[in-house]
């Protein structure tokens, strides 16, 4: 890659999906600039021509060409960048077909219900709270022993996209009952949070609580309870 | 590679089915097709699929993988010099097929498969148009695409490749919506890229064995529709 390549990455701090993309450039060691976006009600010009289908955080500008979802982002920058480790993805086929259906489970199963969970009421709020829990017992069983990262011994595609969320469940304690994930539930997958944020990219790229506190804080938006 | 070595659990209506079996023509690769029986799921089904229990799964020596999009890459890695390469050359052209393809998944065909469902004339019409802006959208990505090069055939080039084989596998599906609503959501008038598209898309070596008529899924559809209709 050339010397003078520019990497910049349309950002919102709280964005666990924006914060994937930043652990992947921290922890290649890829030089990159951000451009904070103030969401959700004042988006740039630039975010809404970049990313004009879904009008989201990150997308990823290098050399000027834009790439958008997170997931396709990490592939791009293990592909460009692939003589640097870590590698986000195994070189054999088959690993690298389980990497990606437990990236895309992830995805589907953990994020998805955990946005419903915080983001609704209700019945809808049970639904994401039932998904959340389903989906963590099976990530449970993905990790621990002699897998000290679901990507084996390195870091990797998996580790990278669950573990923002984590710093999530800490975020979000702010405002939700967050009882159901605890160390007593799931052992393995605090050990490996733990793990991931003793690294230096990842802790790097984690809100720092008081940040956190202050905005939900601003917001009105605090449990009744604290 | 002996068939027995490859094979495919899948159904003959289903979209994602069709797009490991395009993927696999593209390589020639021999494999067996295992025709999923459903009510009950199959054993191999069951413990192939255990996360999800859907179709497709492709069993390369004795060892599945799973989620069509998931397959198509793995087919493209292993058996890469068994055909043209399915995902571009390019890692930005991959990101930008890479793209679309999860916009096929997410938003596209979520959109018309919930229109049979729609509950009220207002729904109706709105996920009919959700599907309209899909496709304008991925018109105007054809047209960009293909304007890069020489080979203004397919979003893969002269070949059909990765978004080719992910929408395209879909158009069986968006002709039995087209029938079904009386809407023409794909034509000349509208989007005239991928209307001459698709004709060469099911017209392709690779494809047109494995797509299901139209009249066909229309039939599977009807038949559908009078199982779920409440008694």
């Amino acid at each position: 890659m050339a010397k003078n390549d520019e990497v910049i990455m349309l950002d919102f701090w709280l964005s666990p999906y924006a914060r994937r993309v930043q652990i992947a450039l921290e922890e290649k060691g890829i030089k990159y600039e951000i451009k904070e976006e103030d969401l959700p009600n004042n988006k740039s010009t630039l975010l809404l021509q970049l990313n004009p289908v879904y009008k989201k955080v990150p997308v990823l500008i290098h050399n000027g060409k834009p790439i958008c979802e997170s997931l396709v982002v990490l592939e791009y920058i293990d592909e460009v960048w692939n003589h640097k480790s870590p590698s986000l993805l195994p070189s054999d086929p088959y690993h690298r077909a389980q990497a990606r259906f437990w990236a895309d489970y992830v995805d589907k199963k953990i994020y998805d219900n955990a946005m419903k969970f915080f983001k609704t009421e209700g019945e809808e709020k049970e639904d994401g709270k039932k998904g959340l829990i389903e989906g963590l017992k099976v990530m449970e069983e993905q990790v621990g022993g002699d897998r000290t990262y679901f990507g084996g011994d390195n870091i990797g595609l998996v580790d990278v996209i669950l573990v923002p969320l984590f710093s999530w469940f800490y975020v979000y304690k702010f405002t939700n009952n967050l009882n159901f994930v605890s160390q007593e539930s799931f052992p393995n997958l605090f050990a490996w949070a733990k793990k991931c944020t003793e690294r230096d990219s990842v802790s790097k790229c984690i809100p720092k609580e008081q940040k956190v506190f202050e905005h939900f804080q601003q917001r009105n938006l605090l449990n009744s309870d604290q | 590679m002996a068939k027995s070595e490859v094979k495919l659990l899948g159904a003959w209506p289903s979209p994602f089915v069709l797009r490991a079996r395009i993927a696999l023509n593209i390589k020639s690769v021999d494999y067996e097709f295992l025709e999923e029986t459903f009510q009950p799921k199959s054993q191999l089904l069951l413990q192939s699929n255990p996360v999800y229990k859907k179709i497709p799964v492709l069993i390369h020596e004795n060892k599945p993988i799973c989620e069509s999009l998931i397959i198509v890459q793995y087919v493209d890695d292993v058996w890469s010099s068994g055909g043209p390469s399915i995902l571009p050359a390019d890692p930005y052209d991959r990101a930008i097929a890479r793209f679309w393809a999860t916009y096929v998944d997410d938003k596209l065909f979520p959109a018309m498969k919930s229109i049979a469902g729609a509950k009220g004339e207002e729904e109706r019409k709105r996920l009919i148009k959700e599907v309209e802006e899909g496709l304008a959208l991925l018109e105007d990505a054809f047209n960009k695409i293909t304007s890069k090069g020489n080979n203004k055939l397919f979003f893969g080039g002269d070949q059909i490749g990765y978004l080719d084989i992910a929408f395209g596998s879909l158009l069986g599906w968006l002709r039995v919506t087209e029938i079904t609503t009386g809407v023409k959501l794909f034509d000349q008038v509208n989007t005239p890229g991928l209307a001459n598209w698709a004709e060469r898309f099911c017209a392709h070596a690779a494809v047109k064995d494995v797509m299901p008529h139209t009249h066909k899924l229309l039939e599977f559809a009807k038949t559908l529709m009078t199982k779920l209709a409440p008694i």
